[in-house]
């Protein structure tokens, strides 16, 4: 009888966990961004891309540059150096270069914060954002997305990616696919990487914690095992009473 | 069945195991909540070192700057001042600071001047009674709470004094010398509080 | 050291002489049925949510900021600046969505085995007090982190009683002390989070286990333990099959929370946002009162409810219906004990038509709660592909509603006119291992 139950409790469990995927997939089926955080190079990667192409008009204002350091394993002079351009004590958050007045005047809203962009979307999401650039000269910025239409940030990548054009289906406005007409700096393959890397280093700003929690969550998991069956015991040993 | 006997040893090495266990997995995780009270990053960060222009303090002149939200006093003390110190080590409670006061300056700090160069005094403004900001009476000569006074720090809350080198006088409440915080010379005119000289490297 | 235990008891006793008399009838004088199974978990379980929520919700207050302006960012500052501020946050979001789950299948247990029947009726008028109570605690806690879903969450529910005729509209702005959810919304809903709301659930709790123990607990057979035999090992003036609940379902229990905590854990450290449905995606972009999210959906508890709400038109110019649906599928329950009179309480000897109608009342609920969240919107075009979704979702949700309430009605005329072809009850209570 309790085996069945507990079977059955797992069984209900098992299939709650597997239905959690489907708030995640709104909309049309995204490629996986195929990230992972405990990549401290991918991490490192995506950093520099992120300082190099995105604080210019992005903050990420709930992290901090110190906190940066001591996850990706770069030291205070590294961090200072290659990192924060705009001169801010190490244990400062993170702002980006661009007043929000001009910024709101340039492209209609000052730009996200991005602290929380990939919680708030998921990295597959994010992933494909950032691939799905094409030109639209239709667009004020010239620029267009297919997977957010009307985004008003032009490819802040292009250079890397080179410039992808939209081909339309049939007398149609429809875009079908995209295609590479002008290469950038990198093949095709290293941008893929270069914006997994960048999505990786976004998710991980979402959630710091993320670094530590799957550790300790390990040990507290055996812990909370081995209680689990020194109680076990105790009962099967006071239920001798029971008949 | 029912004259089975109950194995009491068993079930009291049991119990006591689960206890000892359970209690142990309580204590552990009492410990995050515990360090939720530690200062956070953020209060951290506005603790950060912080450095200082000194070149515009000029000589016998006191000036303040903000550590950790503490108030860090910075003295340009004259050769008087100076000369001063040795005169007042007899009704001094630590005199060289070796003894209930060993542990309120770092070890470089540690000598007849409390400072790395002698005419520069570095401490923190807080009296060692009650947590009171001590005011500033550079002057040598008599003041109405002390007739020999020979310069230095005052409590206004009660009536804890110092001398010039933050060292407290015997029978007043305040028990330690002032705290020197840690700190360095970055160049001559420049100072960085909150950094030991040997971390600064 | 055993002496000065002894010795400090006999003082205690002396100047307080109940509370030992008031400890042995609540722990080692109260005879539970020997015969608990599963089900029996989810009370003492509840009670350990509970005691999470509350020192895990100290916690949080130590560092959140009651402002619209900073709750938010507040929240951002627990999660990455306070040391282990995450783990008290996921602690009390993972509480706050497992609460739900344990309370539902206690409440299922109730269901299941009659426990809401004559003479714990009171038992369960004060358990269904207690999921009212919770369900306001949990809507003004999921307020609190202000982003964007807690905003436009608070905005839909508060404007549930803008339906009320005649003073809806100005009861709406004296809840939310401004026209929109605003600064001072969100200041009264924390007074009523972190004080008001759990004071009444604490006094709650101890009446609803004061009046299951002055009645004593059903068990999975419906048998009344104490119009049974007397006598057991431990008194012989006792329920022949009662079994002290200190320590046999104490050790029991806590076995019951050891595997609990596991789960929880593994929620906690591994999946916090639970896939979007513990902590949701919208809820991570700060209050935004000119955009409303995509996705305009309660959090999964409320869904069942809310899908009630959504599923019923309005009438005569007036939505007062759905609301008046949604509160009525909350009040039915309460009415319970006089729907079902039937005599026998557990399912295992009440009639087909008992299982299947509980079955089905179950299926409507999941669905209801699907329909809620917004699983159907995504399911029926997947399975089905280009169909008019509105419709087929309408007509779905409306089936479940029809079942939800269908159960209650089925139940009143099933149990009074003597449709109920029930299997005998044992005279004692049956062991299964």
């Amino acid at each position: 009888m309790t085996k069945r139950y507990f079977s059955s409790i797992a069984l209900a469990f098992g299939l709650l966990v597997g239905s959690t995927s489907v708030l995640a997939a709104e909309g049309p089926e995204l490629p996986k961004a195929g990230n992972n955080i405990s990549d401290q190079a991918s991490l490192q990667r995506g950093a520099k891309l992120f300082f190099n192409y995105c604080v210019g008009c992005h903050s990420i204002k709930f992290m901090r540059y110190s906190r940066i350091g001591e996850d990706l394993g770069l030291t205070e002079q590294e961090v200072m150096q290659n990192l924060n351009f705009t001169g801010v004590n190490y244990g400062q958050t993170i702002e980006s270069h661009m007043p929000p007045e001009d910024a709101a005047k340039w492209f209609g809203k000052a730009p996200p914060d991005l602290s929380l962009e990939v919680r708030a979307k998921t990295a597959d999401w994010v992933n494909a954002y950032l691939n799905s650039f094409y030109l639209d000269p239709s667009r004020p910025v010239g620029w267009n997305n297919t997977v957010f239409p009307n985004a008003s940030m032009p490819n802040p990548l292009w250079e890397l990616q080179g410039i992808q054009t939209a081909v339309r289906k049939d007398g149609s406005e429809e875009v079908e696919k995209l295609e590479l007409s002008k290469p950038g700096t990198m093949t095709p393959e290293q941008y893929q990487q270069a914006t997994r890397d960048l999505t990786n280093f976004l998710e991980y700003v979402s959630e710091p914690a993320a670094l530590q929690r799957k550790h300790y969550g390990i040990w507290v998991l055996l812990f909370l095992a081995g209680f689990t069956l020194l109680a076990y015991m105790l009962k099967k040993e006071y239920w001798k009473d029971v008949h | 069945m029912a004259n089975e006997v109950v194995d009491h040893g068993r079930r009291r090495f049991l119990t006591a195991t689960t206890a000892v266990v359970g209690g142990a997995g309580v204590v552990v995780a009492a410990v995050p909540f515990i360090k939720t009270w530690e200062p956070s990053a953020r209060a951290k960060a506005a603790g950060a070192p912080v450095t200082v222009d000194i070149s515009k303090i000029e000589l016998g002149q006191k000036v303040t700057f903000p550590w950790r939200s503490l108030p860090v006093f910075v003295v340009n003390r004259t050769p008087a001042q100076l000369a001063a110190l040795p005169k007042v080590d007899s009704r001094l409670v630590d005199p060289k600071s070796d003894g209930t006061s060993a542990a309120q300056q770092p070890k470089y700090a540690q000598n007849e001047t409390r400072s790395i160069k002698p005419e520069w005094l570095v401490v923190i403004g807080i009296c060692t009674h009650l947590g009171c900001v001590p005011d500033f009476f550079p002057e040598i000569k008599p003041e109405p709470f002390d007739p020999n006074w020979e310069g230095g720090f005052y409590c206004p809350c009660h009536k804890s004094r110092y001398d010039m080198a933050g060292r407290v006088f015997s029978g007043v409440p305040a028990p330690k010398n002032l705290q020197v915080p840690p700190y360095h010379f970055v160049n001559d005119t420049t100072i960085q509080i909150g950094v030991d000289p040997k971390e600064a490297g | 050291m055993a002496n000065v235990f002894t010795r400090i008891g006999d003082w205690v006793n002396e100047r307080a002489p109940n509370m030992m008399p008031a400890y042995r009838k609540h722990m080692t004088e109260y005879y539970a049925p020997k015969n608990f199974n599963l089900w029996y978990y989810f009370g003492s379980l509840a009670i350990l949510v509970l005691v999470n929520q509350i020192v895990t919700g100290i916690f949080l207050t130590m560092n959140y900021k009651t402002s619209a302006a900073e709750a938010f960012a507040s929240v951002e500052y627990i999660m990455r600046d306070v040391e282990w501020g995450w783990l008290i946050r996921y602690m009390h979001s993972t509480g706050a969505s497992l609460f739900f789950v344990v309370v539902f299948l206690h409440m299922f247990r109730g269901l299941m085995y009659g426990s809401f029947k004559k003479p714990r009726e009171l038992v369960w008028i004060l358990g269904m007090l207690i999921f009212l109570a919770l369900m306001a605690e949990a809507f003004m806690g999921y307020v609190l982190p202000w982003g964007n879903m807690s905003f436009w969450g608070a905005k839909v529910i508060i404007s549930l009683f803008g339906t009320i005729p005649y003073i809806g509209d100005s009861l709406v702005q004296w809840i939310m002390g401004d026209y929109i959810p605003a600064d001072a919304t969100l200041n009264r809903f924390f007074a009523l989070h972190v004080i008001a709301l759990p004071l009444v659930l604490l006094l709650l709790v101890v009446l609803h286990i004061a009046a299951l123990h002055e009645v004593g607990s059903n068990n999975p057979d419906g048998v009344e333990i104490k119009k049974g035999p007397k006598g057991n090992r431990w008194d012989a003036l006792k329920p022949a099959d009662g079994i002290p609940f200190h320590p046999y379902y104490t050790v029991k229990d806590l076995f019951g929370a050891g595997f609990f905590l596991m789960i929880a854990a593994f929620i906690i450290f591994f999946a916090p946002t639970f896939g979007g449905w513990f902590l949701e995606h919208d809820n991570f972009i700060p209050a935004n009162n000119l955009v409303t999210p995509s996705h305009i959906k309660p959090v999964w508890y409320f869904t069942p409810f809310y899908a009630i709400l959504r599923m019923i038109p309005s009438f005569f110019g007036t939505a007062v219906w759905g609301v008046l649906g949604m509160f009525g599928a909350i009040a039915l329950l309460f009415a319970l004990p006089w729907i079902d009179v039937g005599q026998v309480k557990s399912i295992r000897y009440r009639g087909t038509g008992f299982k299947v109608a509980l079955g089905l009342f179950v299926l409507s609920f999941i669905m209801l709660g699907a329909v809620g969240a917004g699983v159907t919107a995504e399911v029926i075009p997947a399975w089905f592909g280009d169909v008019d979704v509105t419709f087929w979702e309408n007509l779905f949700g409306r089936a479940m509603t029809l079942l939800y309430f269908g159960f209650f009605v089925f139940l009143g005329f099933y149990t009074r006119l003597g449709w109920e072809k029930t299997k005998p009850v044992p005279e004692r209570v049956t062991m299964h291992d």
